[in-house]
């Protein structure tokens, strides 16, 4: 067992919703963004998302797209995010899952040439021993992930499959029976970033899934408060919070991304603890 | 459908954007033979866009150069000045079949967008053009022509506010609005089956040059050369003759500032390697890490620091042979052509007249060399006079 599966199989057996949280790597700086993943577990965060910056983020909204640009500028690479992984596993047992583009995955280990170069298998090796658990790759959909799917089965790292509320029952079918870890629930159409959202379009969604897989359940794209981090739980197992937190972060407002933490946590136990 | 060109290509989209190409990808299948369709879209291609463009013989380029024959593809005389109308009617009409009320598309120069914007006008259809801000600045010409035409003109701020921006921001757009809107891509990039649908709406240049060829001087070309940045109109003009290895293609990128500066996008003849943008696994210029590079050129039209798919399988396969021709190059064959033909070419295929330079001393006078001259240079008269130092305006 994981330590992705045996977080989540807790909270189950606890009757708690969990609660991830996606953090920028390098931003506002590398060592801010390192204590905010620290700190994030403390104010409540279950599992962290470690946001893994590229220069054009297809899937996400303004924040997080300013947020990588920074990250950029102050020089993050798949490496030094490897290290923060390291300095965190020195304090914590949290689990981390690493949220990039297939781009960045691919060129990791790159020396030169122009020949076709693939270092996604030596990623995952190297993730793992830097005790990274699952990676989410936003710009791989299912039809495109059997070959990662194969390197992260080798290596037991999860390799995230998504639904949304536009799925189709037969897609469903089929990546639920690859689903690893959790899947994520993307609410709405469109990017990452809090918005007004019907969340009852992915709740039942999420009911049709269970139908097809035992693997937890995490909502995210739009959460941004207590109250609707509630909405989104209503079926899920764990929800995902980044914009509104990075947003917080990028600005310097640490105390208020940790109170923000807080708050979450403290709806979720308020309305779901059995 | 083969979502593949060799290894090049695919699907790499967010979740998101899935049902949108499903449902593309279907629409296409159903018309792409589908005899009606084929018609309508050869009417309008014919009573609107005005083909099929001509091939000129430029006896005095010819003359200039004292080997092969020179002619040139004229896609410069189509409706809206360039290729890109050939596409977007495609589109448009496919938009059409599938009941879709709203069109968007993404713009560098503003071709694609103008293109775009005069189709919804004709359809009828609502009409959003992302473009970056800084191209926005440099092209208020198109900008207006675009208002004009009836479309909203969305400035994009993000990344460095130029052509990749506006792709990004046109797919984040789409994949927020699927069930109404149609995305237009300009080019044959981005992800299946996009690099397919805009090459076939492409190839009629090819098609026409063959029986044109056949006409005027009893054979297939020597040569065929073409402008590639994302690389539509050299598709459409090589595509029909991707298995004759007889007719030598040449694709001619941007090569900017000049080999050392790393200013240039040389996807496929310079520092490109294998990588995704926008869906497709292609040559792409990009940082060891895997960070995208900002691509330059003068031409706004070709600095896209990827290219189409099967360009990069062409490449791989030998069927093109991908050079480069500078800024500097580009501009005197602008001059030239304008001065020796009466004809002032786009910037973009001022590369591909450029190329003319290093291919001619090679050739022999019973040859026959044709240039895809695929848009005209109006558009580009300011900012050449600013760079000649010329004061206009």
């Amino acid at each position: 067992m994981t330590r992705l599966e045996k977080k989540l199989a807790d909270l189950k057996t606890a009757g708690r919703k969990g609660l991830f949280i996606y953090i920028t790597a390098g931003t506002p700086t590398i060592d801010e963004s390192l204590r905010a993943t620290i700190t994030a577990e403390k104010a409540g965060a279950d599992v962290v998302e470690i946001g893994i910056p590229f220069s054009d983020p297809l899937a996400d909204g303004a924040v997080i797209q300013a947020s990588s640009v920074t990250a950029l500028k102050n020089g993050i690479t798949l490496e030094k995010i490897l290290d923060m992984c390291k300095k965190i596993r020195a304090e914590s047992d949290m689990p981390l899952i690493g949220m990039g583009y297939i781009n960045n995955f691919m060129s990791y280990g790159y020396s030169g040439g122009s020949a076709a170069y693939d270092g996604f298998e030596k990623f995952i090796v190297d993730a793992k021993a830097a005790g990274m658990d699952g990676v989410i790759i936003p710009d791989v959909p299912h039809e495109e992930s059997a070959d990662m799917r194969a390197v992260c089965k080798k290596y037991s790292v999860h390799l995230t499959e998504f639904i949304t509320p536009e799925t189709t029952p037969e897609r469903m079918k089929e990546t639920c029976a690859s689903a690893s870890g959790f899947v994520y629930c993307v609410s709405n159409t469109g990017t990452t970033g809090v918005k007004k959202i019907d969340y009852s379009r992915i709740n039942a969604k999420i009911l049709d899934a269970r139908k097809f897989t035992d693997v937890p359940m995490a909502v995210g794209f739009g959460i941004g408060s207590g109250e609707v981090a509630v909405q989104a739980a209503q079926n899920s197992d764990a929800v995902i919070v980044g914009s509104a937190v990075v947003k917080l972060l990028h600005a310097g407002k640490f105390d208020d991304a940790m109170n923000l933490i807080k708050e979450i946590r403290a709806a979720l136990d308020k309305n779901f603890n059995k | 459908m083969n979502k593949r060109f060799g290894k090049y290509g695919g699907q790499f989209v967010p979740e998101t954007v899935m049902p949108a190409l499903m449902e593309l990808e279907q629409a296409f299948a159903q018309y792409k033979d589908d005899a009606d369709f084929l018609a309508e879209f050869k009417t309008y291609l014919q009573k609107y866009a005005g083909r099929p463009t001509l091939l000129y013989f430029a006896e005095n380029l010819t003359a200039h150069y004292g080997k092969a024959k020179i002619y040139l593809k004229r896609e410069d005389l189509l409706h809206t000045g360039a290729h890109k109308i050939n596409n977007a009617l495609g589109q448009a009409l496919l938009a059409k079949r599938m009941g879709k009320r709203r069109v968007i598309a993404e713009t560098g120069a503003g071709q694609h967008g103008v293109a775009t914007a005069t189709v919804a006008a004709l359809f009828g259809m609502d009409c959003k053009i992302f473009m970056g801000v800084e191209d926005i600045e440099r092209q208020k010409l198109n900008v207006f022509r675009m208002k004009l035409l009836g479309a909203e003109v969305v400035p994009v701020t993000c990344g460095t506010g130029t052509l990749k921006d506006a792709t990004s921001e046109a797919i984040r757009y789409w994949s927020t609005n699927i069930t109404d809107t149609y995305y237009i891509i300009g080019s044959v990039v981005g992800p299946a089956p996009y690099p397919e649908i805009v090459r076939d709406f492409q190839k009629c240049i090819g098609v026409e040059l063959r029986e044109q060829a056949l006409n005027e001087f009893g054979k297939l070309p020597d040569y065929i050369v073409a402008c590639v940045g994302g690389g539509s109109n050299a598709m459409g003009i090589f595509y029909d003759f991707k298995d004759e290895a007889a007719v030598k293609k040449f694709g001619v990128e941007a090569g900017g500032r000049g080999e050392d500066t790393g200013d240039n996008a040389k996807t496929l003849s310079g520092a490109g390697r294998p990588g995704i943008l926008h869906g497709a696994y292609s040559y792409l210029l990009q940082t060891p890490q895997g960070q995208v590079v900002e691509a330059y050129s003068v031409s706004a039209g070709l600095d896209y620091p990827g290219v189409g798919p099967e360009h990069s399988y062409f490449k791989d396969a030998g069927v093109v042979n991908y050079v480069a021709a500078t800024d500097a190059e580009a501009l005197a064959a602008f001059q030239l052509l304008a001065k020796t033909e009466g004809i002032i070419p786009a910037l973009e295929s001022s590369h591909a007249l450029a190329y003319l330079e290093k291919l001619m001393p090679n050739t022999a006078p019973n040859e026959n060399v044709v240039v895809c001259l695929s848009g005209r240079g109006d558009k580009d008269v300011q900012s050449v006079a600013k760079i000649l130092g010329e004061g206009v305006i």
